[in-house]
């Protein structure tokens, strides 16, 4: 299968807070994005994980390395890969629908073929009764789905998410990992998912990267289909205390904590 | 009966404990004013105050009632519609001219000096908030210039301008500018990079992100900085018209304080107070209709 988009040796240093020295975010990083695939990066705060997704977004350029999507190297952001934030970036002076067709709109696509391509997305996120609402009336939870629709109806190759889960209740965090995952799976998008939550990484994940800082770097790979299993099932909960899932999330967890103990000291 | 009264009021709000300043003032702001009004009165009744220094409320309305030639108007109103034939009651105005036309005059530099000033300041203040150049090249000029009393550059605009209405507006035009630009560039900020971020990976150009993302998060600020632009352009107006002005409020107040005139100077301070209110509270609503998302997210 080709790649939608691949890394090859990306490395970003940043200058450090003190002035001497660079932080290096990522080093050595290469990753292929591959048709229908669902991505998650899992690692502690601060190991490149954001930096990361803005590489590929096109919001920053690697120090070195290269990045190619369908071959061609990103120079910049553009419609083929959208972006759904942590804090949901709305715009408040549109209204739920306004939000949800404003990339179309952006790149001069017809008032009626926007309109009705940001209503099916719209309804693919359950929203079809809020259209009219202004935004800060909405729930943290309604928000991340408008932001979702959102960048759905650019119609992207692929979707790229920064923790969108992580400001949400435990609750609505659950509800939301279904709807995403439905929405990839009616959409077929390649996915890139961060997220903190070991427990969130695996259910979602066709492929698992677990990273550790200093310097950022990719140490795990996993190819798991615990999604798979929760499509066949429709039942979130027996999947995630399934045996498998509660064994592979115990060893996740104890590569991120060894790791962390590990480097704590000097 | 009391408690008939009690049940009538709704639902209160529950206090919250230790927030700064709850509750509603506006009944106790109602005391205020009768209380300085009614003080006002009693004084100048019971000739506590010379009326040279404080001039009673009815020689005030008195005043209003002549300047504003109210009586040669009535008449005017009535030949319109024929309940009367020739009008007889003289208009005199004060300074040659009736109120309504020294208030026109004053509306006409404070709010053609705004305009000017709006439509320049917005560009050169998204411009300083966008690009470090215009702000490297604007903010030296505006900071040194925004602190110094318009009186004390005033003679300046009389050697650059003269003694005609350019002059007057360029003054006000001054007062107004700084604050507008200010919360234009100050606006710019409020704008997210994840709201910048977002557009541009929606396909979004460098202009349909100016347009589209950040003047739109920068409109709250810019309607501050216009609020508080017109507030300094009423402050100015008086200093403007001190020179060579043949109409305006402040011509009226500053004529009537050489001929000792205090219940004309009290009538001149009382219309500017009240004009610039309601233009307040006119660019309150216009902003409440414009930016109803401001300070909620
Ligand atoms: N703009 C920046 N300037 C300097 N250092 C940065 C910048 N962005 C991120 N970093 C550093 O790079 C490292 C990785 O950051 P980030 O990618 O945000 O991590 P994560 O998203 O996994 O929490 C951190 O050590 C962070 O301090
Ligand atoms: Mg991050």
């Amino acid at each position: 299968m080709t790649a939608i988009v691949s890394l090859n040796r990306v490395s970003v240093e940043f200058p450090a807070v003190d002035g001497a020295g660079v932080v290096k975010a990522l080093e050595d990083v290469s990753l292929d994005f591959r048709d229908n695939e669902f991505v998650v990066a899992l690692g502690a705060s601060g190991c490149g994980k954001t930096t990361l997704l803005n590489v590929i977004a096109g919001f920053l350029q690697p120090t070195s390395g290269e990045i190619l999507h369908k071959d061609a190297p990103i120079r910049g952001p553009g419609p083929d890969r959208g972006v759904v934030f942590q804090k949901h970036a709305l715009l408040p002076w549109l209204n739920v629908l306004e939000n949800t067709e404003f990339g179309l709109k952006l790149q001069g696509v017809a008032k009626e073929d926007r309109l009705s391509r940001a209503r099916d997305y719209l309804a693919l996120v359950g929203l079809s009764d809020f259209e009219r609402y202004p935004i800060y009336q909405l729930s943290g939870g309604m928000q991340q789905r408008v932001g979702l629709a959102r960048a759905l109806t650019c119609d992207p190759d692929m979707l790229l998410m920064d923790e969108p889960l992580g400001a949400l209740d435990a609750f609505t965090r659950e509800n939301m990992q279904e709807l995403v995952l439905d929405a990839w799976r009616k959409t077929r998008k390649v996915v890139f998912f961060i997220t903190h939550s070991v427990e969130e990484a695996l259910f979602m994940a066709t492929r698992l990267i677990v990273m550790s800082p200093r310097p950022g770097r990719i140490t795990h790979t996993y190819d798991i289909d615990f999604c798979d299993r929760f499509f066949e099932t429709g039942n979130a909960r027996a999947v995630k205390s399934s045996p498998e899932f509660i064994a592979l999330r115990e060893e996740v967890l104890s590569i991120i904590y060894g790791e962390e103990t590990g480097d704590g000291l000097p | 009966m009391m408690r008939g009264l009690f049940k009538r009021r709704g639902p209160q709000a529950v206090e919250q404990y230790g927030a700064p300043g709850q509750g509603s003032g506006t009944a106790i702001s109602a005391v205020t004013i009768v209380l300085i009004l009614g003080g006002w009165w009693v004084v100048t009744q019971l000739g506590l105050i010379r009326p040279l220094f404080l001039p009673a409320p009815e020689m005030v309305i008195s005043k209003f009632a002549k300047i504003a030639c109210t009586e040669h108007y009535f008449e005017q109103m009535l030949v319109a519609v024929g309940g009367m034939a020739k009008v007889e009651a003289k208009c005199h105005g004060f300074s040659d001219h009736a109120l309504h036309e020294h208030i026109l005059w004053s509306l006409y530099r404070v709010f053609g000096a705004f305009a000017l000033a709006t439509v320049t300041a917005i560009p050169i203040g998204i411009a300083m908030g966008m690009n470090r150049h215009a702000r490297g090249v604007f903010d030296p000029p505006i900071e040194f210039y925004r602190p110094i009393p318009p009186l004390a550059y005033l003679p300046l605009t009389i050697i650059w301008f003269g003694i005609g209405e350019s002059g007057k507006l360029f003054l006000i035009f001054l007062a107004c500018f700084a604050p507008i630009a200010i919360n234009a560039r100050a606006g710019v900020r409020s704008v997210s990079i994840e709201q910048i971020h977002a557009a541009y990976s929606m396909g979004a150009s460098h202009r349909q992100v100016l347009r589209q993302v950040v003047l739109k998060a920068a409109l709250p600020e810019i309607l501050t900085g216009m609020r508080v632009a017109i507030a300094f352009g009423w402050t100015t107006l008086v200093a403007a018209e001190m020179v060579a002005a043949k109409a305006g409020i402040g011509v009226m107040v500053l004529n009537a304080a050489r001929f000792l005139a205090t219940d004309i100077v009290f009538l001149g301070i009382i219309v500017i107070g009240a004009v610039a209110f309601i233009f307040d509270l006119m660019m309150r609503r216009f902003e409440r209709a414009l930016v109803p998302w401001k300070g909620k997210v």
